[in-house]
């Protein structure tokens, strides 16, 4: 670890320094949705109080799989935000969930678009897997009845920027609209990116986050086969274990948020609540494996160091992370090497850190979106959810990770990690506006 | 009207998701709200319901519920 630091050190200290040019991010406004409610409040009350989103899979007869337990969303009708009943059969449902949860973003920050330059206001959703459910429906018509069955709604339905695209089209925002597909490190990534482009000028708001559904047969067994899923199906609220001994992989989730960012100057000029600051972002890649993370856990390292760098803050200014905390054996190992490289002492002491995951499972794609918009609840209230099922620590996982219950303390700063099949690791930094 | 004729109103009537019991035969799918993939799609499940071949030539004539009859009920009579 010693070599690495000395090797690495000098890396992390480099390239520019932000400039007083780019103008701060605020978030203004939350949409959410999860397997633990249909909305942040309820979603983020369940975690609080330790609650399980995971069950057995209701979507499709998962008997002869290895994995038969999941978190999906339940009682979410679409029927409410389509402007037309035809909506319903033209998007995939990752699309009805991101656009549920933009709609729900834009109440909460009171943004009334219709008084905005829409030119200004862009889109950045982003999904790990896109519209999976109607590949596969369609797949099967085309081996039933051949090509001519097959919906002219199959590529605006599977298209993975299409969440953005319908966004824009619903709200009439004619701003920047991007999609970011980074596996589990999209909504993570997607929020940055999207902070990035108003921070540089090139729209004064955007609606940021991740949307996923894909618990489908083809993706639960691909996870199997390359074996990173749980088998704990006798004990679903039990399964997902980040940093216990008796981890055994993650659980597949679904879900989505969304968030309103605004250029500071812009959000106060109409009266808006302010949340948090969106104060840092930092990006990496471990350059190392397809699926396997980096072991010393550098890659994420960089990746925190680069976001605290962007925040000007002191490591030991964070008081909580939300951390990637996936459950799978390797993965949670990585991350707590870089943790502790990258907050010393501090990691030890004062710094709290726990994964959603434990509760609501891995919602892949949209994963970053939730735990960033859980992490600002925490900010906000002061209030950080406990890691479930953390019986027994891995005996090298040795940290604060808040097991069992739920905790309150003043929070400054807080920040949420996210890590991706092909190496690539985001960070992001959010803290008290002022 | 016949059996057929009311069969085909009713499936463009669920395919568009249409909030009226019956259609005039003059009524383009335009007017009915239809975009050029519902088009695509209502003529995708013609085929497939009522067990006719659509050719692109004559896909593009069918503008109005009157045409869209009156091709299958020819279709269907050959």
């Amino acid at each position: 670890m010693n070599t690495l630091q000395v090797d690495l050190a000098p890396r992390a200290q480099a390239g520019p320094r932000p400039s007083q040019a780019f103008r701060r991010v605020v978030v203004t406004g939350i949409g959410c949705l999860s397997p633990l409610g249909n909305d942040l409040d309820t979603t983020f009350a369940n975690l609080l109080a330790g609650r399980s989103g995971i069950r057995p899979i209701t979507r499709f007869d998962a008997s002869d799989h290895s994995c038969r337990i999941a978190a999906e969303v339940s009682g979410f009708d679409f029927a409410p935000y389509a402007r037309h009943p035809r909506d319903v059969q033209r998007t995939d449902v990752f699309a009805q969930f991101a656009i549920a949860c933009a709609d729900m973003a834009v109440a909460s920050a009171g943004l009334q678009l219709e008084k905005l330059r829409r030119e200004r206001v862009g889109v950045c959703i982003g999904t790990g897997v896109g519209g999976l459910q109607v590949i596969e429906r369609q797949q099967q018509k085309l081996l039933e009845r051949g090509p001519r069955g097959v919906s002219a709604f199959l590529i605006p339905m599977f298209l993975g920027n299409l969440a953005s695209g319908h966004v824009a089209i619903r709200f009439g925002l004619r701003g920047p609209n991007m999609h970011v597909s980074t596996a589990c490190a999209t909504g993570t990534q997607a929020i940055g990116e999207a902070a990035w482009t108003i921070a540089r000028g090139d729209a004064d708001v955007m609606l940021a986050g991740s949307a996923e559904s894909a618990i489908t047969p083809l993706l639960l067994s691909g996870f199997a086969a390359a074996r990173t899923l749980s088998t704990r199906n006798d004990e679903p609220a039990r399964a997902s274990r980040p940093f216990d001994r008796q981890r055994d992989g993650f659980v597949m989730g679904e879900g989505a948020a969304v968030m309103v960012l605004e250029e500071e100057q812009h959000a106060r000029a109409r009266g808006a609540t302010i949340w948090a600051e969106l104060a840092g972002y930092g990006l990496s890649s471990d350059a190392h494996h397809i699926t396997a993370p980096e072991q010393s856990g550098a890659g994420a390292r960089d990746a925190m160091r680069m976001a605290l760098e962007r925040a000007r803050l002191s490591p030991d200014a964070i008081d909580y992370v939300n951390a990637h905390g996936t459950a799978t054996p390797l993965g949670d190992l990585a991350e707590m090497r870089a943790i502790q490289s990258v907050f010393g002492e501090h990691a030890r002491s004062r710094l709290w850190i726990s994964s959603s995951k434990s509760m609501i499972g891995h919602l892949l794609g949209a994963a970053g979106a939730v735990e960033a918009a859980v992490s600002i609840q925490s900010l906000r209230t002061g209030h950080v959810h406990p890691t479930t099922n953390l019986e027994e620590p891995d005996p090298e996982c040795h940290l604060d990770f808040v097991p069992r219950e739920a905790r309150e303390r003043k929070l400054f700063a807080v920040m949420s990690n996210s890590f991706g099949f092909g190496g690539t690791n985001a960070t992001l930094i959010f803290k008290h506006y002022h | 009207m016949t059996n057929l004729e009311g069969h085909i109103k009713q499936r463009i009537i669920d395919q568009l998701r249409l909030p009226m019991e019956d259609l005039d035969p003059r009524q383009s799918f335009s007017d009915l709200g239809a975009d050029s993939l519902d088009l695509s799609e209502l003529l995708i499940s013609f085929e497939q319901t009522f067990g006719v071949r659509i050719p692109p030539e004559s896909a593009q004539n069918l503008r109005t519920v009157g045409n869209a009859i009156d091709f299958i009920v020819s279709a269907r009579a050959k």
